[in-house]
């Protein structure tokens, strides 16, 4: 006798996604997809798309969404989120459309106290325009536009967005996870889905930043690229809550 | 209905308010700043959605996003904040979304002054942004016109699902005039099936985007997009003629130019001289059509361009009368305003001279 034991979150459309082979968009899709069918916010949520490899987000997770000019989905979320204080939004931003030409607008948001749900991936990189320096690409490393390795002298040293935006009174939840092995995975799903529930209890700004895998620009296998999260990215991006103030608004 | 007297940015904030917007978003920048600033109170006390945003940038981007949602929404500036929403407006263009985008002009380039202009008129009316894409631009020459035109400014945005620019200058923003708040039928709610506002049973997602990756859908789209645009171009069309009937010399004109070229002309009647206004309401779609009527009339010599520019709506009247009538420009530039007398003489040497 047969048994479902997994299957497609409902969150998810039934399609196949563009990803690359190791990389990790699809497990945070999957992620929340789950949480937008556990917190029951599937009908009722609006995502903000970025300019990169997740541009098609919006055929894949199983909720509203809109695309946004690069950089712009904290704008783009405001104008929703203002207009319709009771529905779940959420922008999904890479690190180039997030932490390089969207700074502007994260930072505001994170000043404003908006109150939607920023899941942040950062990959060190560029992913769709090639492998291009991001500023999370970390110091050393390769990328098409930093051929010899990022400079400190040359190019400054990488940001680190969950803190940054973490000195921001309107932050009111930030922590950075990784999906590079099931221990992290289920604690990136508790991340976003708490970030969502605050959300919904309208208490502030809330911040997941993820750290994520880019195998085709790294020009390594999935599996080495994995392990290159864990072991070296987490040394300079460490995992974990970087500030909550549940309970003490 | 007694008038009543209101500074120009001020009235058109409660004109935006009348016409049911929904939401503002904006950022300072001088000579619409009376703009902000009553809508920061106003849109409080309809207890709707005001924001002022940490750039131009950003509040076209919250337009882009309220629209998106199903709202009505607005933003204002002048020309160098302009220049920065025109990203903006080429993607609200591209997922064909409405808006309201006012810009009170002043001169540049660069940050130039903040005196009155008109010199964004190809920004406007050219290709807003990047891409092939064309937007209402409206030109009201008065404080009463104005607030008459932000109600059609919204619903010409929803019935077309484009961007619409009420395009006037420092001149209408900061003078005040008498005006008449006009009682107008309630126009049925439009619907917007397409909004991102959560599926609920709709039995399927909306994904707002001006994404079409494949050439092959995004030619399919441009053409779309044109298509609508000559119904634009055949239904929505503007103007106004004063005295054309008649006249030796049709001056055209919009805005606050088009009111010093009327004191000119009604300057040189009282001399014998027959001069004609011919004021484009829509500066795109141009009227081109009833230009070419008007200024082709028999008796008519020649035609006048005047902007406070150096000359930019001049190219649509040769466009227009290509060759048919000689077309003369004159204007001021650089946030100076042409004096009635100056257009007069302008005339009256054109005519002497017989240039025309």
């Amino acid at each position: 006798m047969s048994q479902i034991v997994y299957q497609r979150s409902a969150g998810l459309q039934d399609v196949e996604t563009h990803y690359c082979p190791g990389c990790h968009h699809g497990i945070i899709h999957k992620l929340i997809a789950e949480t937008l069918v556990e917190l029951d916010l599937c009908g009722t949520a609006v995502g903000v798309c970025p300019v990169g490899c997740a541009v098609y987000a919006g055929n894949y997770l199983n909720c509203d969404f809109i695309e946004a000019a690069h950089g712009r989905a904290p704008a783009v979320a405001t104008g929703v989120k203002r207009t319709h204080p009771y529905l779940p939004v959420f922008t999904y931003q890479g690190d180039g459309d997030l932490a390089a030409i969207g700074a502007a607008e994260i930072m505001h948001a994170a000043m404003r106290g908006e109150r939607f749900t920023t899941i942040f991936v950062n990959n060190a990189i560029y992913g769709m325009t090639g492998g291009q320096m991001a500023p999370t690409t970390l110091e050393g490393q390769k990328s098409t536009t930093s051929q010899l390795g990022r400079d400190r002298q040359h190019h400054g040293l990488p940001v680190r967005m969950a803190e940054l935006l973490s000195t921001l009174d309107g932050m009111a939840y930030a922590e950075r996870v990784c999906v590079a092995d099931m221990p992290s995975l289920h604690k990136a799903k508790r991340a976003i889905k708490k970030a969502f529930t605050l959300q919904m209890q309208g208490i502030g700004f809330t911040f997941v930043e993820v750290l994520s895998t880019c195998p085709t620009n790294w020009g390594m296998t999935p599996v080495a690229a994995g392990q290159w999260v864990k072991d070296t990215m987490t040394k300079y991006y460490p995992l974990g809550v970087i500030k909550d103030v549940e309970g003490t608004v | 209905m007694s008038k009543e007297l209101w500074k120009g940015n001020e009235a058109i904030g409660e004109a935006a308010v009348r016409a049911g917007c929904d939401a503002y978003f904006g950022y300072p920048i001088t000579p619409q700043n009376e703009i902000p600033e009553y809508m920061s109170r106003r849109m409080q006390e309809e207890h709707r959605v005001f924001v002022q945003a940490e750039s131009e940038i950003a509040a076209i981007n919250m337009v882009y996003g309220a629209a998106a949602a199903g709202m009505r929404a607005m933003t204002s500036s002048s020309s160098p904040g302009i220049s920065l929403k025109q990203e903006g407006i080429s993607y609200l263009i591209g997922a064909e979304l409405p808006a309201v985008i006012v810009n009170m002009m002043r001169g540049g380039p660069g940050l130039g002054t903040i005196q009155p202009s008109q010199s964004d008129y190809f920004q406007a009316t050219r290709s807003p942004g990047h891409g092939d894409g064309r937007m209402i631009v409206l030109a009201p020459s008065g404080i009463q016109e104005a607030v008459d035109l932000m109600q059609d400014a919204f619903d010409l945005a929803d019935r077309w699902r484009t961007p619409v620019m009420m395009l006037a200058d420092g001149m209408i923003g900061q003078m005040m005039e008498p005006i008449e708040w006009k009682q107008r039928p309630a126009q049925p709610p439009v619907d917007k099936p397409w909004a991102a506002t959560g599926q609920a049973d709709r039995g399927h997602t909306n994904f707002v985007t001006s994404l079409r990756l494949d050439s092959v859908d995004n030619e399919a789209f441009n053409q779309a997009l044109q298509e609508k645009y000559s119904q634009i171009r055949e239904q929505e069309t503007r103007w106004e003629e004063i005295d054309c009937e008649g006249a030796e010399l049709i001056l055209v004109a919009f805005g606050t130019t088009a009111r010093i070229a009327l004191s000119a002309a009604r300057k040189l009647r009282q001399e014998g001289i027959k001069a004609g206004l011919f004021r484009p309401i829509t500066l795109w779609p141009f009227p081109s059509e009833a230009l070419l009527k008007a200024a082709t009339q028999p008796g008519v010599r020649a035609a006048l361009a005047v902007e406070m520019s150096a000359g930019q709506m001049v190219e649509d009247v040769r466009l227009t009368l290509c060759g048919a009538k000689p077309v003369h420009f004159f204007g001021r530039t650089g946030g100076m305003i042409p004096e009635p007398a100056q257009v007069a003489q302008e005339i009256r040497r054109i005519l002497k001279e017989g240039q025309a």
